[in-house]
């Protein structure tokens, strides 16, 4: 029988993807995913069974939130997006499109849209994670593609058009 | 073959991309998108940008994990940063001598100075919660299970009896506590609770003069309030938006804080 520890231990990778994807700089999702580590191990009491799996992208998509949440109550320090940025062009241009689309999702949106599409979760875990009944996660993930397909289509910034 | 009688929702085409739909469905639904080339462009769409976010971030798991992000390591710098809770716990029979110590009484009226009002308190309470609540390793200045420390030395720097409630029974584990500046110069008690999910519930309580013990509610973006006076004392209990559960939680408190001070009239 795997440990709690050894659970939690194959999870990291699938974790940092997550937090990657979240935060979009791998500093701040290695610290989102450390923390969300402490604060595992540290309530392992507290865990009374269950997928060890969903809890701990429950952890760190609240910590996300806390994160946010304190980053809305200081002052922009966060950089612009980088509309100055030289044009990328082949895939990794696609890249930044995509990266750009989901930081303009609103929060919920955009961590309904991961687990399901980047960490393969079920509408189900998804709703144990966010603590809300499944057709609301769907009706999240509805508005987040709506959304990405808007900024895609005509939120592109014009720079990228300019040789 | 489509069944005319139930149409494909476009929930259905959502949980078609993400592969929610039941087998017995899935045929009827790949038979629409055949008929209908609008939604099939919505469903080619939609796993385009499935395709997008993993060709972007997909390949972070064959990253090799960092040394700092390896049980090991969070382990031992959670345990030097002295903050692990079973090294805690070793420690608490240290902490013991403090139980003998200084009596924790000090004159009712030493503390209880200049009136709060519901709106002050409130305010600062709401504010100690979103300061703290996102404090990772530092949210209290003395850990949950000092409990009999930290009761004593908040009841003297109060100058009123402090009862720390016990929400175990609801998944709540005591974090810790604080000693705050209260809302008129007057010090205030804050204390931590943590769920196992890492939501967070706060207890303050500060020195009121306000009579008013009428349980008042307040609420914010992300996160509301309970606000009462009990015998010239404000409570205010903070948790994260979610009205239900905070009430309950407003409840066991406000139970336990009432008849500690019954018991001991």
């Amino acid at each position: 029988m795997a440990t709690f520890g050894q659970n939690v231990e194959a999870t990291i990778p699938a974790l940092r993807r997550y937090a990657r994807a979240l935060t979009r700089d791998s500093d701040i999702a290695d610290d989102l995913v450390q923390d969300t580590l402490v604060r595992a191990l540290r309530s392992e009491h507290l865990f009374h069974g269950g997928e060890v799996r969903s809890w701990l992208y429950t952890i760190l998509t609240n910590l996300n939130r806390n994160r946010l949440r304190s980053l809305s109550r200081r002052p922009m320090l966060m950089p612009l997006e980088d509309n100055d940025a030289p044009v990328l062009a082949g895939p990794e241009g696609g890249g930044r499109d995509i990266e750009r689309a989901l930081a303009t999702l609103v929060d919920d949106q955009r961590n309904a849209l991961l687990l399901v599409v980047l960490e393969g979760l079920t509408y189900r875990e998804v709703a144990e994670v966010q603590g809300v009944p499944i057709g609301t996660v769907m009706s999240r993930l509805a508005r987040a593609r709506v959304q990405i397909k808007t900024f895609l289509d005509g939120g592109r910034p014009a720079l990228r058009r300019v040789k | 073959m489509i069944d005319r009688d139930s149409p494909v929702t476009e929930e259905e085409l959502h949980a078609f991309v993400d592969g929610e739909v039941p087998a017995d469905r899935q045929e009827a639904v790949a038979a629409w998108l055949t008929a209908h080339p609008e939604d099939a462009a919505l469903v080619a769409g939609w796993r385009a940008q499935a395709d997008s976010i993993r060709a972007r971030y997909g390949a972070v798991v064959n990253e090799p994990v960092p040394v700092r992000l390896t049980l090991d390591q969070v382990m031992r710098k959670d345990r030097s940063s002295g903050r692990s809770w079973t090294a805690m716990a070793a420690a608490a029979a240290v902490v013991a001598f403090l139980g003998g110590g200084a009596t924790g009484w000090v004159a009712h009226g030493a503390a209880t100075g200049t009136p709060s009002s519901f709106d002050t308190i409130t305010a600062e309470a709401l504010e100690a919660y979103k300061l703290y609540v996102v404090e990772v390793r530092h949210p209290v200045e003395v850990p949950g299970n000092e409990r009999p420390h930290m009761t004593q030395w908040l009841t003297k720097r109060l100058g009123y009896q402090q009862y720390i409630p016990d929400l175990e029974s609801m998944g709540l584990k005591l974090v810790g506590g604080r000693l705050l500046p209260g809302p008129t110069g007057a010090a205030a008690a804050f204390y931590m609770y943590e769920g196992a999910s890492g939501e967070r519930f706060t207890v303050y309580s500060a020195p009121a003069t306000s009579p008013e013990t009428a349980l008042r509610y307040k609420d914010g973006d992300r996160s509301a309030a309970f606000y009462w006076v009990d015998d010239k004392h404000a409570y205010v209990v903070s948790g994260p938006a979610d009205k239900d559960r905070l009430k309950t939680v407003t409840r066991a408190v406000w139970e336990q804080i009432d008849r500690s001070g019954a018991r001991k009239s």
